[in-house]
């Protein structure tokens, strides 16, 4: 993989990240739903046991909905795509 | 599918913590065999395209949406062990920097989302591929493995809800399963597209295991 795939991939994911998010449809997911409609979604209510800096996706701070889903998007974005680099290097060297 | 904490009884979480801790070091010395220098970069790329991707929620029917999930994707690009690596990385930065999927659930949703999507994905998918080998194997082979891992993915899931005895086995199966073979299909969808494009610009990206079996 040259430089320039890495760039246009990685730049791909960020645009998605930044540009798409904020319009991501609303409605709960296929597993929220299902525990709302048989009665169980409050069993994951409770306040959990680590605190996310970044809960919901919603960068704290930003006033603004969108923006803030976006810039926690593209700080995610780069946050796993150095994650799994650096995890990949140290596989190689060892 | 992000399972959240509180939706799964202890003895359901620890053994799904334990069975992809297991699993994950397992992937793990078999990457660290297998790992060329062009996969490393690859592998950086497809945690932050499917990451991405993730937070990109399609409307299905009745109020409900869904997302890509990415272990088909994954495996057809990195191969199985690889792919379902990439999966992990991008579930545990979910949960622990987004509250995305609990900490009690990570086991259970690495074990649904990468083993069954990447793992599960990729035996469906070379299946297919391996009986008809040329590009539309890959694709059409790349389309079952996305739609039908999402599907099994789920059932998973409503079993770890139904043995933590959240949900009735005979109510949580059907609903999971039914919102699912929606969900899968935009799984399908986007999966195929982006099989398509790398196919179509760079083919030599599409994992392979041996070579005399790629064109």
């Amino acid at each position: 993989m040259k430089k320039r795939d890495v760039l246009f991939g990685l730049l791909t994911a960020m645009l998605l990240a930044v540009l798409f998010s904020p319009f991501a449809s609303p409605w709960p997911d296929g597993l929220e739903k299902v525990a709302e409609d048989k009665g169980f979604l409050e069993k994951g209510e409770a306040t959990p046991p680590i605190t996310s800096p970044i809960p919901d996706y919603t960068w704290p701070g930003v006033d603004n909905d969108g923006l803030a889903t976006a810039v926690a998007g593209a700080f995610g974005t780069l946050a796993v795509f150095v994650f799994a680099l650096g995890s990949a290097w140290m596989l190689k060297r060892e | 599918m992000h399972i959240p904490d509180g939706f799964l009884a202890a003895p359901t979480w620890t053994s799904t913590w334990l069975f992809s801790i297991a699993g994950i070091s397992v992937c793990l010395k078999k990457v660290t065999m297998v790992l060329e220098d062009r996969i490393i970069p690859l592998m950086g790329v497809m945690a932050a395209f499917i990451f991405a991707a993730q937070m990109l929620n399609f409307p299905v029917a009745g109020g409900t949406s869904g997302h890509l999930l990415g272990g088909a994707l994954a495996a057809v690009l990195l191969g199985p062990y690889a792919g379902a690596v990439v999966i992990a990385i991008v579930l545990i930065v979910q949960c622990l920097v987004f509250q995305d999927g609990g900490l009690t659930a990570l086991g259970a949703n690495i074990f649904n989302i990468s083993f069954i999507g990447a793992g599960g994905g990729y035996i469906i998918y070379r299946c297919i591929a391996r009986i008809k080998n040329d590009r539309r194997g890959v694709i059409i082979g790349a389309a079952v493995a996305a739609w039908l891992s999402v599907v099994i993915a789920s059932f998973a899931c409503a079993v770890e809800l139904a043995l933590s005895g959240t949900s009735p086995f005979r109510i949580v199966v059907p609903a999971m399963l039914g919102v699912h073979i929606l969900i899968g299909i935009g799984e399908a969808v986007i999966t195929t597209g982006v099989v398509s494009f790398v196919l179509k610009v760079r083919p030599d990206l599409i994992y392979c295991p041996k070579k005399e079996e790629c064109q």
